[in-house]
């Protein structure tokens, strides 16, 4: 299952550059693209492709891109999203570090597809070198007639802009995204509309990820139904994993949608196994945002199937003893680790990257700020623990955005499964 | 989200003409009427030329030169952790303590920091050369514990790096290859 697409060049010499790039077959799915396809084949590959969004939810990306309303007259815009502000993921980055035009490739091809002529990549503003290799990889490529006007003789014409945000989570979902990029405060807006309709400067705007646009160049080359031909089902092609927490090898994998998950946790090829000897205690597999899985739960189904490393046996057993592939932010746990910390910590996190607009949000992850505090540092009730249990629910679902869903599920997991660890804190306390 | 209140200083702010260059390129990156979206880049260039910090000098030079009114240059600059609305030293040690990097230690390099600058998280050092926070995941889980120093990313730390990168600070030779860290410097493909 060592299938490599995205890093299978990371090797080369100078692969950041255009020169290395271009030697080993880079661009060349621009070239095809440009002079023996039309816009809508493109699209038409990616569909086949089966591609899902790489940022976290799983969407599929044709299917996303068809609802982008191209009845208006409005200039259309693609907006790479590139803020990777999850507690876990490291991986967009690991990718545009490596292979800079990978990324621009696929931002070419996508655009193409779409009918855009301007592109934004909107990274988070602590990733300020990556801003520099970004804007070298551009220049080189409107130096060699892949950007700019008229590319490559073509009628179509494209202009990629990076922007960086400043430091705020909430910026990597996509309508508080598209308001930061404005200049404003990265307050998600409410929907719909729906930034297809109605999303950059009013005009129908398609946000995607990182991976997934990087991946549209190789499905280009190879063609969709190649494409997905890797991986298992629905989960098509490979997917990049950050791996870190009490492993011995951290750091970003690119595995074979498929792969079993006690593969990707003891092979050296992988993670290489828990650090110091330990045990496996938990995982969360797909970012902080996903529930959390003890280690039997993780490495195998509630009825005994060992789980893959897919969209769809990850959720297997839905919230109750499942978990999510999300953004591939793979978080893994060892014997020692306490879980009441941890998801204090993480709630903390939340409740900083709150916006602040919708109450269940604003006040809910404090308030569970506040009691998971009390459980960890000895002053907690056993009543607390049904409190949080009740106060994540009337999050869930209450919200303008995801991200108060997203700080209720590791909450509202914890409990489910570490129930027991909550107990003893108060009880020892 | 935290509370802040601005400082006036009372100073003359001036980009330099190099910057002020580059602001007028990069306005150019957005469709007409939209030039409010050099906001957050013009942000960074003036925290790191005018002062390590914004004060509501700067934040008010900053709305004459976007075109907008300066609340709403405060709004923004009030949202985002990477602007500094505190007096800040020379160097900004941001400490990450979010989970991943927690387990591996990143709670024991917080208190070593604390212990050696003799500081609480959020001060600055007497001699003005360090500012201690403890900032969320910066995008490096897998290289733990990290930490940033005026944007520069600082991996896999241990007390023994701490001391080291922190007597490099001290010693404080700027290098060339600052000057090419800043953020005029990035944005290099301008048309
Ligand atoms: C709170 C929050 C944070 C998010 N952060 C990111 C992020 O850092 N990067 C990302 O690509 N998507 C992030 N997303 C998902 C985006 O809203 C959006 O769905 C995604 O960029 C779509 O791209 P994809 O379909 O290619 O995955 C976030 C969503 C939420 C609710
Ligand atoms: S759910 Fe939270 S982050 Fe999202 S809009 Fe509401 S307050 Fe803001
Ligand atoms: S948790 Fe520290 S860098 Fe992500």
């Amino acid at each position: 299952m060592g299938s490599s697409i995205l890093l299978a060049n990371i090797g080369v010499p100078g692969i950041r550059n255009l020169k290395a790039y271009r030697a080993s077959g880079g661009y060349s799915a621009v070239e095809k693209a440009l002079r023996e396809m039309t816009p809508a084949q493109v699209a038409q590959e990616v569909t086949r492709s089966g591609l899902r969004g790489r940022g976290g939810a799983g969407f599929p990306t044709g299917l996303k891109w068809s609802f982008l309303d191209r009845k208006t007259d409005k200039p259309r815009y693609l907006v790479c999203n590139a803020d990777e502000s999850e507690p876990g993921t490291f991986k967009d980055r690991f990718l545009m570090d490596k292979i800079p035009h990978l990324l621009i490739e696929g931002l070419i091809l996508s655009s193409y597809a779409l009918g855009v002529n301007n592109c934004y990549i909107y990274i988070r503003g602590e990733f300020k070198y990556l801003v520099g290799i970004l804007e070298k990889a551009i220049r080189e490529a409107h130096q060699n007639r892949f950007l700019g006007e008229k590319i490559l003789g073509s009628d179509f014409s494209l202009n990629i802009f990076v922007h960086p945000g400043a430091g705020a989570y909430i910026c990597g979902e996509e309508t508080a995204l598209l308001e930061s990029l404005e200049g404003k405060r990265g307050n998600p807006r409410i929907k719909p509309p729906f930034p297809a309709f109605k999303g950059l400067y009013g005009c129908p705007t398609v946000v995607n990820n990182v991976e997934t646009l990087a991946t549209v160049g190789p499905i280009i080359s190879m063609g969709g139904e190649e494409y997905a031909k890797i991986g298992k089902g629905k989960s098509t092609g490979t997917k990049l994993i950050s791996a870190c927490g009490n492993i011995n090898n951290p750091g970003v994998y690119e595995i074979e949608m498929g792969l079993l998950l006690d593969d990707f946790i003891y092979s050296p090829a992988y993670c290489g196994g828990i650090a110091k000897g330990k045990k496996l205690k938990a995982v969360i597999p797909g970012g902080s945002s996903v529930p959390i899985l003890p280690a039997d739960l993780i490495l195998r189904t509630l009825n005994g199937q060992k789980r893959l490393m897919t969209y769809e046996s990850l959720a297997e057993g839905e919230f109750a003893s499942g978990t999510m592939l999300g953004s591939g932010g793979f978080i893994v746990f060892d014997e020692d680790a306490c879980i009441v910390r941890n998801t204090w910590n993480l709630t903390r996190f939340y409740r900083h990257e709150s916006c602040g607009q919708c109450s269940p949000c604003r006040e809910g992850t404090s308030w569970m700020e506040n009691v998971l505090y009390r459980l960890e540092h000895g002053s907690g009730k056993l009543s607390d623990i049904d409190l949080l249990v009740r106060v994540a629910k009337n999050i869930e679902g209450n919200t303008i955005c995801p991200l108060g869903d997203a700080a209720a599920w590791p909450v509202a997991s914890a409990i489910r499964h570490f129930r027991h660890e909550f107990e003893e804190h108060v009880k020892n306390a | 989200m935290d509370n802040h209140l601005l400082i006036k200083e009372n100073k003359p702010v001036a980009f330099s003409a190099e910057t002020l260059e580059t602001i007028n390129q990069l306005s150019k990156r957005y469709p007409e009427g939209e030039r409010k979206s050099i906001l957050l880049p013009v942000l960074h260039m003036a925290q790191e030329e005018l002062g390590g910090y914004l004060t509501i000098d700067i934040l008010d030079y900053v709305a004459s030169l976007v075109g907008i009114s300066p609340v709403e240059v405060y709004e923004v600059a009030t949202f985002y952790s990477m602007y500094y609305l505190d007096k800040v030293g020379k160097y900004v040690l941001e400490v990450c303590r979010t989970g991943p990097c927690a387990i591996c230690g990143g709670e024991r390099i917080a208190d070593y920091l604390r212990e050696v600058l003799k500081i609480k998280t959020g001060e600055t050092t007497a001699d003005g050369l360090f500012t201690l926070r403890e900032v969320e995941c910066l995008g490096g889980c897998g290289y733990a514990p990290v930490m940033q120093v005026n944007t520069e990313f600082y991996e896999y730390l241990t007390n023994e790096k701490v001391d080291k990168i922190l007597s490099d600070l001290r010693a404080g030779a700027e290098k060339e290859t600052d000057q090419q860290k800043r953020w005029v410097a990035q944005f290099s493909s301008q048309i």
